[in-house]
């Protein structure tokens, strides 16, 4: 088994390796022209220029702050709303009959369609993008809590219904602590859905923002910065999974 | 009145096997005193009641009184002369017709390719360890990135045009065919693999008749939010550079500030979405009826 590890471990460095020296001696040997593929040294060192200089009205670290900031308030109020309602779903028949025919609809339609509409209610600075983080996120959050709610022992709602449970209560004490470990897999589902429209949403109407930096970019051909883009959005994106995966550990642990 | 609480039971278990657990776990009994409470608060009959509500209240908010402030919220007449001038006069450029035409092709397009590319690697990384040691890495290094953030790299490496589109399309649908492929190769039973290889199963049977059927549940679980993937990156890549297809309808529409040519277009992204997944569910259904060892 220890030879095997040790025989993918070896596998794996080389493939990597492997790729970055394709990646470099493609641009560097002339075969596909910078323009084309800027060189991986040569985007390490526009992501530390764009750390000090702006570029499309501010730094990387200031667009990515606009960024996460945007993402953080869709994706808070998407769990806000989206698990309670998913738990009660669960719970309230009549509920659950009420909105699944509206989110069904809802879900087919992707949460780029919603950019429109989002620009045009509250604008194209903060509350567009939010709305468009929540179109992304708020499915995940309700379904998987719904799920959650619905596969409880029943054997520990009706010991808690035998005693008198109050349907606030039964929620709050019975089925969130148990549907735990499918609300946070949704929440991680939710983030990287999140991210992924906050992203296009920037990409389509925003005047600041990563993915307003790649479209200027893109304007003017400056394919290296919108490599750096891509790098910053992925490691930003990696980092929130990570913080998320932690949690899970955290709250799984105390149970 | 026994006849008809059975007959409402019935009801409810006739539906999916979703609504079965829900009967069984919620286990509440329908607080029915009159036959008309009964009947309303059966779930087909509320579902009914609820999307009729939101489309009143719609007509309400926009038409009857004007609550929502004008150009900013359609009202179903704006909708519905919108509808027909997208249909047979034309916005954008072309009819309804042909956006919808050109959008399907590129997202059938892309899909395929991702469907002949993800799922043998997916399978490939799946049966064999040194596959899983060479790929893997590299499929970790491009997961986190985003689709949607290739396209400006697309439209700089291929323009505005459809290739670009197909290969953003093929890099959203090829991560979830290749994550489940290899998910469901990986879940099959290990016993069934040793017996299939004592009896000395040559590699071409092995991979028709035990690998790829026992995968195929979870390979239609991939193919399904690959699909997602493919118009939710379609429609954004469409809205950042286009010149045709149901993106471009919602980008102009966007610009011209023309509210109930928006809910048009975004009513075609949810019905295309919607009757893609329907087919591919069909599909899936047919497959897995002719291959039931997958199912288990």
């Amino acid at each position: 088994m220890a030879l095997t590890t040790g025989r993918s471990l070896l596998l794996a460095t080389l493939s990597l390796l492997l790729f970055c020296t394709i990646w470099f001696l493609l641009p560097a040997t002339g075969l596909v022209s910078e323009q084309f593929l800027p060189n991986p040294v040569a985007v390490l060192e526009r992501i530390v220029t764009l750390i000090g200089d702006p570029f499309a009205g501010a730094t990387l670290p200031t667009h990515l702050s606009y960024s996460f900031g945007r993402f953080f308030g869709g994706f808070l109020l998407a769990a806000l709303i989206g698990v309670p309602l998913g738990l009660m779903m669960g719970w309230f028949p009549t509920l659950d009959a009420l909105a699944t025919p509206l989110l069904d609809g809802l879900r087919f339609i992707a949460p780029i369609a919603w950019v429109p509409f989002a620009a045009l209610w509250f604008g194209t600075g903060v509350g567009g993008p939010i709305m468009i983080i929540f179109a992304g996120a708020f499915p995940p959050c309700v379904i998987n809590a719904y799920q959650g709610a619905r596969h409880v022992d029943v054997r520990l709602i009706e010991a808690a219904r035998m005693l008198g449970t109050s349907n606030i209560r039964m929620i709050t004490q019975v089925i969130m602590p148990a549907a735990i470990p499918s609300i946070i897999a949704g929440l991680r589902i939710s983030a990287g859905l999140g991210w992924q429209s906050l992203i296009g949403a920037e990409l389509i109407v925003a005047s600041t923002g990563v993915g307003f930096m790649m479209v200027q970019a893109q304007a003017n051909v400056a394919t290296s910065t919108v490599v750096a883009g891509m790098v910053a959005i992925g490691v930003v994106g990696l980092l929130i999974d990570i913080l998320l995966r932690r949690f899970e550990r955290a709250v799984t642990r105390n149970r | 009145m026994a006849t008809e609480a059975s007959a409402v039971g019935l009801d409810r278990n006739q539906r999916t096997d979703e609504k079965a657990v829900s009967a069984s776990v919620a286990g509440r009994k329908l607080p029915g005193r009159s036959k008309w409470r009964k009947m309303l608060a059966r779930p087909p009959v509320i579902s009914a009641l609820s999307v009729a509500a939101v489309l009143l209240i719609w007509f309400a908010a926009t038409s009857w009184f004007q609550l929502a402030p004008a150009g900013r919220f359609p009202t179903p007449q704006e909708f519905w002369s919108s509808l027909r001038q997208s249909l047979f006069a034309g916005y954008a450029g072309g009819t309804l017709v042909g956006h919808v035409w050109n959008s399907l092709r590129l997202v059938v397009i892309g899909f395929a390719c991702a469907f002949l590319t993800g799922v043998p690697l997916g399978l490939l990384m799946g049966s064999s360890r040194t596959a899983e040691a060479v790929i893997n890495p590299i499929f970790s290094l491009m997961r986190p990135i985003p689709p949607l953030a290739w396209i400006p790299l697309a439209i700089l490496w291929l323009g505005l045009g459809s290739a670009a589109k197909v290969m953003v399309i093929w890099l959203a649908a090829f991560v979830p065919s290749v994550i489940n492929s290899y998910t469901g190769v990986r879940g099959i039973d290990k016993s069934l693999i040793a017996a299939a290889r004592m009896l000395g199963t040559p590699r071409g049977r092995m991979i028709g008749e035990v690998i790829v059927p026992g995968a195929l549940p979870l390979i239609f679980t991939g193919l399904r939010l690959s699909l997602q993937a493919a118009w939710t990156t379609l429609v954004a890549a469409e809205m950042v550079g286009a010149l045709t297809g149901v993106g471009f309808v919602l980008n102009v529409a966007q610009q011209d500030i023309y509210p109930s040519m928006i809910l048009v277009g975004m009513l075609t992204v949810g019905v295309l979405g919607w009757s893609t997944t329907w087919a591919l569910a069909v599909v899936e259904r047919r497959m897995l009826a002719r291959w039931p060892q997958g199912r288990s």
